[in-house]
């Protein structure tokens, strides 16, 4: 039991990864969430979903307008550790179409920095079908680097290498009568899903229908995100929500 | 007191007196004299007191008067003179129906209905068009039509409001959403009067300052009191059974022959536990040695309300013995001939159980009869507390709360639906109703800045308002839409998500068919108590031990089991802490042997036990055992302040004993005592002065450690959602519409630790806290607690376990262990894998 503000202070990221192999190649999980493949000097980060509170807040719910901020910070901690070449954003990085248009100046001012001096990819989503308005970058539908093929959406068809997002995994693990959920690392070796990365994103268990296409058989594992460490699990550990 | 001589009575309501052989009892008369002076008044009268018909005797008389003046065509267009507003529906309902009597009786031409949740939408239309002259309803409902330009119409002739089981509203957020309400129509219905009925309470001039319209800057408005004449002193008595006393549980299983006997000797009994799960189990076992088949039922919250219907109706037709049951029967509605009162366990409250005793004997002139049964010896101490509170008429009923912030935050869009408002007009309203009479303008300016934009500092959400301002000052509804969103929000009662049980054919019974669908319905379970269910897991509901078999959409199915040892269910609903109280009378009785006299010799023994291997505990310090068992070391001291206050005492001295290398492990709390137990030998750092009880008990934990504490608690995070969900911030679950997946969902967890990180002042955040203070956490019974002990620390260091240590161990393993668990849980799974891994 560590003081919590204790555990605020120490949440500088560590570059230390639960390194696991995707069709032969070798990649890193990042308790915060991201991958990092070595091989490519890439950070890879998946569903941003920046701007969703002001999304909301059209709607008139008026969720705290500080979810792009505090994504932003986590994001350039990552970027601070692993100081990437190069970045993809595996899309839904802004939560709607408009999203990178609504972008505050200083916010805007802030992605800008960290796009400096690397390669920046959008890959994008269903949130985010379009380019993000007045930011550098490339904006792709799905890139192949290396042998791995960077998309947002995961396909049953999926040739192996595959990384993508869209899901949200998390998972649930059950022991002393308690239960503890998180957001997770979905992979067979073959494909991996990553956790949503923005800080107002839920999470899908990854035992719901909706991942029975990916993952057609118990034959996977998740890494769930812990304080500085990631906890391995075979589906078969799992519990429904 | 002769009825005839009475100018406020008319003829035909003394004679409909006469004619049943009665005579109308002085406070009725007093309130129909209040009425004729046009003012509020407050009356105090217990269960059985013809408090229900006092409280309608101005507006019947009011309105049989009004009758013959007004021709009928006119009818029609007049608003509702008295509204009736209860706690709860069944009241309502139940009113309505001992209404009839008098009204038919005296041939009187008055219309009454009830609305609450349940009444049918063209009901509810029609009754805007042709109001009622009485109308018996709910604060949601009060709230409801408020918020509607119809609905005010129909209320702004409103002569007379009464407010039934008002002792028991205003403990609540529904008692503040309540006096938002009465304040508004006080605006629309200035000569408005309210007649509030209650039990005995410890501060009548709360409830009296509740009723009636506050002034800004001066001593509080009071309204009329009226105190019916108490009846006689209540026959109670504590059980003394030859059975051994446990030392711990809450099961009352040693005293259960004496119980069941208590019931065979009695007409009809209703036998009150403090959890459902108490009353599952309770239930149970009486059946089990039920040889007289006496009809027994069970009665609590969770089960099918149809279910509880017919419970209500048996027991109205005198066809029950006993009803085993939780606060869920506690307020008063009228059965039938219930001649004693058995509380199970600790009643928690003097008050508490002078309401639950006075439901039995409704005849003034009888005596209530009630039986005590402790479960553990504690509670014992408990019970001799409380019997002689209730001789002496003591009260401990909670103050008044000061209104919650995420309520005034709901009202203010309510009123915004209404139609355009001042906010200074608004505001002069809101702080007239008690709760809200000193809140500050710059608090109300925040919750109407947060219902308009969020209320956020950084002030991006100008565009989406939700209430904007027009040319003359006043907040508009920015769209009819909101309105929609209101109503499907109003209210206060926030539940924890919860799954219908419906009872099914079970898989197990061989047939190799899908489980069977459109059983009948048992009721409703926490989602959490069921997430913790595995199929085949059997547990009590319902008086039945059921098999879990699966959760379809918003159901749990399961089928009848034939187990007999069930996994009882460990929820906690209605669950109560230790009033201040009879905590302060516990301690007394502890400290001087002198006050052992009236406890069963076992007790006695047990102290005497206690006095000899360690210490007494002190009436106002504190007294902390150390001592060592099983490779650990305890510690443990007894407060006496609640199971709520212990907890957060629990979790701020292991912080601190972490931080000082004492190495915790876990703690345990009870109503009474908190017990920490860890690797270092806490005994020896007492004694060399390595730690200092007066530092480890200082009151500086309430700041910079509770607040780290806080940051990452669950508890706090289950009360801002609450929060969020009755100021609006986030929408009410509603069963149906639930057909977004949770990625799309916000978590309010998430909003809460974005919003404490980035903006920790944030109204919201400060309801939280106010909830916190004196809800889940009691951190204002703490904070006294640990100015009582200051310097008044005694240690006793011991080389085994005390007696009144022995309850406090043997919970350990039966309650929740807390602490920051779920890494460790994780960790723990986690390499359960490595270690089969290496096997």
């Amino acid at each position: 039991m560590r003081p919590f503000s204790a555990q605020l202070q120490t949440r500088r990221f560590a570059p230390v990864c639960h390194d696991i192999s995707i069709a032969g190649e070798l990649v890193g999980l990042h308790d915060s969430g991201a991958l990092w493949w070595p091989d490519g000097d890439t950070l890879v980060v998946a569903d941003l979903h920046f701007e969703k509170a002001s999304s909301f807040a059209r709607k008139g719910v008026m969720l705290p307008p500080y979810d792009t901020a505090a994504t932003l910070e986590k994001l350039a901690e990552v970027i601070e550790a692993f100081q990437p070449r190069r970045v993809v954003a595996l899309g839904d990085s802004f939560h709607d179409a408009n999203g990178s248009d609504r972008l505050p100046a200083s916010y805007r001012a802030m992605l800008t920095t960290l796009q400096l001096g690397r390669e920046w990819i959008w890959v994008t989503g269903n949130h985010d079908p379009i380019a993000p308005v007045g930011l550098c970058g490339e904006t792709v539908d799905e890139v192949a680097l290396g042998g791995l093929m960077f998309r947002h959406e995961p396909r049953a068809d999926a040739e192996p290498g595959e990384i993508s997002g869209h899901l949200h995994p998390a998972a649930r693990v059950r022991r002393y009568g308690r239960a503890v959920r998180r957001p997770c690392f979905a992979t067979n070796g073959h494909r991996l899903v990553l956790p949503a990365f923005g800080i107002f994103t839920g999470g899908l268990n990854v035992l719901d229908e909706a991942w029975a296409e990916i993952f057609p058989t118990q034959a996977f594992s998740v890494f769930l995100l812990g304080e500085a460490r990631l906890y391995p699990f075979t589906a078969s550990r799992l519990v429904k929500d | 007191m002769d009825a005839r001589a009475d100018p406020l009575l008319p003829k035909r309501f003394s004679d409909w007196f006469a004619g049943r052989g009665w005579h109308p009892r002085a406070h009725q008369l007093a309130l129909l004299e209040k009425a004729a002076e046009g003012r509020s008044v407050l009356l105090i009268a217990p269960t059985g007191a013809g408090k229900t018909l006092a409280g309608f005797l101005p507006s019947l008389v009011a309105l049989s008067r009004r009758r013959k003046k007004i021709a009928v065509a006119a009818r029609s267009r007049a608003g509702t003179h008295t509204l009736y507003i209860s706690p709860l529906k069944a009241l309502a309902v139940d009113i309505a129906r001992n209404l009839e009597a008098p009204i038919s009786g005296m041939g009187l031409d008055i219309t009454v209905e009830t609305r609450t949740g349940d009444t049918p939408t063209h009901k509810r239309q029609r009754q805007k068009r042709q109001p009622p002259d009485i109308l018996l309803t709910t604060p949601e409902q009060i709230a409801l039509l408020l918020s509607d330009p119809e609905g005010r119409a129909m209320l702004a002739d409103v002569d007379t409001v009464i407010l039934d089981e008002l002792h028991a509203l205003v403990t609540s957020k529904r008692g503040d959403l309540l006096a938002l309400g009465l304040a508004a129509l006080r605006r629309l219905s200035p000569g408005l009067r309210t007649i509030g009925l209650s039990a005995t309470v410890a501060e009548p001039e709360d409830l009296r300052a509740y009723l009636v319209g506050q002034q800004p800057d001066t001593p509080r408005a009071l309204a009329d009191w009226v105190v019916a004449d108490g009846g006689v002193r209540p026959d109670i008595g504590i059980l003394s059974s030859g059975e051994r006393l446990p030392w711990s549980g809450h099961s009352a299983r040693y005293a259960l022959e004496d119980i069941y006997r208590t019931i065979k000797a009695h007409r009809t009994s209703l036998v009150f536990v403090n959890t459902r799960s108490q009353a599952e189990a309770l239930f149970q076992n009486l059946w089990r040695i039920n040889e007289d088949t006496l009809p027994i039922a069970l009665h609590h919250g969770s089960l099918d309300v149809g279910q509880r219907r017919k419970v209500e109706a048996a027991m109205a037709d005198g066809s029950l013995r006993a009803i085993v049951c939780t606060s869920s029967l506690d307020l008063g509605i009228d059965w039938g001939d219930v001649d004693l009162v058995i509380n199970v366990g600790a009643p928690k409250g003097a008050s508490r159980l002078a309401q639950r005793i006075g439901r039995a004997n409704h005849r003034m002139d009888e005596p209530s009869k009630a039986l005590l049964v402790p479960a553990n010896r504690f509670e014992v101490l408990e019970c001799q507390a409380a019997l002689a509170a209730a001789h002496r008429g003591e009260q401990d009923t909670p103050p008044l709360r000061s209104g919650a912030l995420d309520v005034l935050a709901q009202h203010v869009l309510g009123c915004a639906c209404a139609g355009p408002f001042l906010p200074d007009e608004l505001f002069s309203e809101v702080t007239s109703a008690e709760p809200y009479r000193t809140l500050p303008r710059e608090a109300f300016d925040q919750v109407v800045a947060f219902v308009a934009t969020g209320g956020y500092a950084l002030r991006t959400y100008e565009r989406y308002a939700k209430l904007k301002p027009q040319p003359d000052g006043r907040l508009r509804l920015a769209h009819p839409r909101l309105a929609q969103q209101y109503r499907l929000n109003v209210g206060t009662i926030v539940e924890a998500p919860m799954l219908k049980v419906r009872l099914v054919r079970s898989r197990a019974e061989g047939r190799r068919t899908p489980v069977g669908r459109g059983g009948r319905m048992l009721g409703e379970i926490e989602e959490w108590f069921v997430d913790q269910l595995a199929p085949g897991d059997t547990f009590l509901f319902a008086g039945e031990i059921l098999r879990f078999e699966t959760i379809r959409e918003n159901e749990a199915y399961v089928s009848r089991a034939r187990s007999d040892a069930p996994m009882i269910p460990s929820y906690q609903g209605g669950k109560f802490p230790l009033s201040t109280y009879l905590a302060a009378s516990v301690r007394e009785m502890l400290a001087d042997p002198e006050n052992w006299a009236p406890l069963p010799d076992q007790v006695r023994a047990w102290l005497e036990l206690q006095r000899q291997h360690s210490r007494l505990p002190l009436r106002e310090g504190l007294l902390v055992e150390t001592f060592p068992r099983a490779n650990k070391h305890y510690l443990v001291c007894y407060p006496f302040e609640g199971r709520l206050a212990h907890q957060t005492l629990g979790m701020l001295l292991t912080r601190r004993l972490e931080r000082l290398g004492a190495h915790p492990l876990g703690f345990v709390a009870s109503d009474y005592a908190l017990g920490v137990w860890g690797l270092g030998d806490l005994g020896a750092m007492i004694g060399d002065g390595r730690l200092s009880l007066d530092g480890l008990f200082d009151e500086d934990m309430l700041g910079d450690d509770l607040d780290a504490w806080l940051a990452g608690s669950s508890l706090m995070k289950r009360t801002f959602r609450s929060c969020a969900v009755i100021a609006g911030l986030i929408e009410r679950r509603h069963p149906g519409l639930e057909k977004t997946g949770r990625q799309v969902t916000v978590s309010t967890d998430l909003i809460y630790d974005v919003l404490r990180q980035h903006e920790p002042n944030h109204i919201l955040l400060q309801a939280t806290w106010q909830d916190a203070a004196t809800g889940l956490l009691d951190i204002s019974r703490l904070g006294q607690l640990l100015r009582r002990i200051r310097h008044q620390i005694a240690h006793a260091a011991l080389s085994r376990v005390s007696p009144l240590a022995v309850p406090v161990l043997l919970d350990i393993g039966k309650e929740p262990i807390f602490g920051d668990a779920q890494e460790a849980l994780l960790a723990d799974a986690a390499d359960d894998l490595v270690r089969e891994a290496i096997r």
